[in-house]
């Protein structure tokens, strides 16, 4: 079976941290010259992006996870990787059911752009998304799941917005697929330091906001690059940390 | 109360925005949630919180914060100190919990 390279966490446009080469043919190419077999679009709080990047994708083999980076009620950033854009898209519907209604500040966060598969502008999200819903941890995970998705908490030895860091601990019986290190932890360090996190499977990406950021973060082997087949790998185990 | 006596009173160390601490304080506001203190925190607060990153200036210019103080002696990173500046966001540090700091901005007045 073929293995696969997979970035599971990146930034386009659409959020406002990330920069504005962060563009759907960008990241495709970025992707594909990383020998990159699958991405997942995980824009904070918003799947607006997916399907630009889905298109832009269409034909270079690249396969596209439609995702979201969850801010919860905690604060906890989570990523939502799901397999379809219909998923993607009801998942949306929820949290925005569930977030603030506040205009964007584009003078304190930065612009929000909804762009095509070529890049180009199509529309100004007004809506703020860098802010926590009121869906707390264990209801995003659930609700995730019941759609079809996969739950990964991001970052979780982050300083911030982070599991370890806004909640102290891995809460005992979280029902997540994995959970995502940060860029440049050895995961035998912080096991070593938060045993508990050694119950789940653990994978490393990117957080791509800049082209450059975007890596080779896990790799598994399996007959195509679907969400089953990403979970089933880590279900047991059979994918890796890229060390590079 | 003016920043700057409050500055004194409680002994706190300016970490950016001295230029701007002759201005009344309005009230304060303890949370280490940032979404909290985005929806909590009025125009002219300070706002109490263990929170020393980045996004906090980004939330006290947002809110026309009178300024933050940073307790229980948390790093503030050059880059949170620098933004701060940037921004004219008064960032104020001390050891005290921020228990301790809200006890005394009430006994001083600030209400």
């Amino acid at each position: 079976m073929p293995s696969i390279y997979a970035d599971l966490h990146l930034h386009t446009v659409l959020s406002a941290c990330a920069e504005v080469e962060m563009l759907p043919p960008l990241i495709v190419q970025r992707a594909l010259q990383l020998g990159l077999g699958l991405i997942a679009v995980t824009d904070h709080n918003c799947c607006a992006n997916c399907a630009a990047v889905w298109q832009a994708a269409e034909g270079t083999g690249l396969r596209v996870f439609p995702g979201m980076e969850l801010q919860t009620a905690e604060e906890v950033h989570m990523l939502c990787l799901f397999g379809t854009l219909e998923q993607a898209l009801t998942w949306q519907g929820i949290v925005f059911d569930h977030l603030p209604q506040l205009p964007n500040r584009e003078d304190i966060f930065g612009g929000q752009y909804v762009v095509d598969r070529n890049g180009d502008y199509v529309r100004t999200e007004e809506r703020r998304l860098a802010i926590s819903s009121d869906l707390s941890l264990d209801q995003a995970v659930h609700r995730v799941t019941a759609l079809g998705g996969l739950p990964i908490p991001s970052h979780i030895d982050r300083q911030v917005n982070s599991l370890l860091a806004n909640l102290g601990f891995v809460p005992a019986d979280l029902r997540v697929a994995a959970l995502e290190i940060n860029g440049r932890t050895d995961p035998d360090d912080l096991t070593a330091r938060q045993p508990e996190v050694a119950k789940y499977p653990l994978v490393r990406n990117g957080d791509a906001h800049r082209l450059g950021d975007m890596r080779r973060g896990i790799v598994f082997e399996a007959a195509e690059a679907s969400l089953d087949a990403l979970a089933q790998a880590l279900r047991h185990r059979r994918h890796r940390i890229v060390v590079d | 109360m003016i920043l700057k006596e409050i500055i004194e009173a409680l002994d706190l160390r300016v970490a950016a925005g001295a230029v701007h601490t002759d201005v009344e304080v309005t009230g304060g506001y303890t949370a280490d949630l940032l979404s909290c203190a985005m929806a909590g925190a009025a125009a002219g607060n300070l706002w109490i919180t263990l929170q020393s990153h980045l996004n906090v200036v980004a939330v006290a210019s947002l809110n026309e914060l009178a300024g933050v103080i940073v307790t229980e002696g948390r790093p503030i990173s050059a880059e949170t100190a620098g933004k701060a500046e940037e921004e004219g966001v008064v960032l104020l540090h001390t050891p005290l919990t921020s228990y301790q700091v809200a006890g005394r901005l009430w006994a001083l007045g600030v209400r």
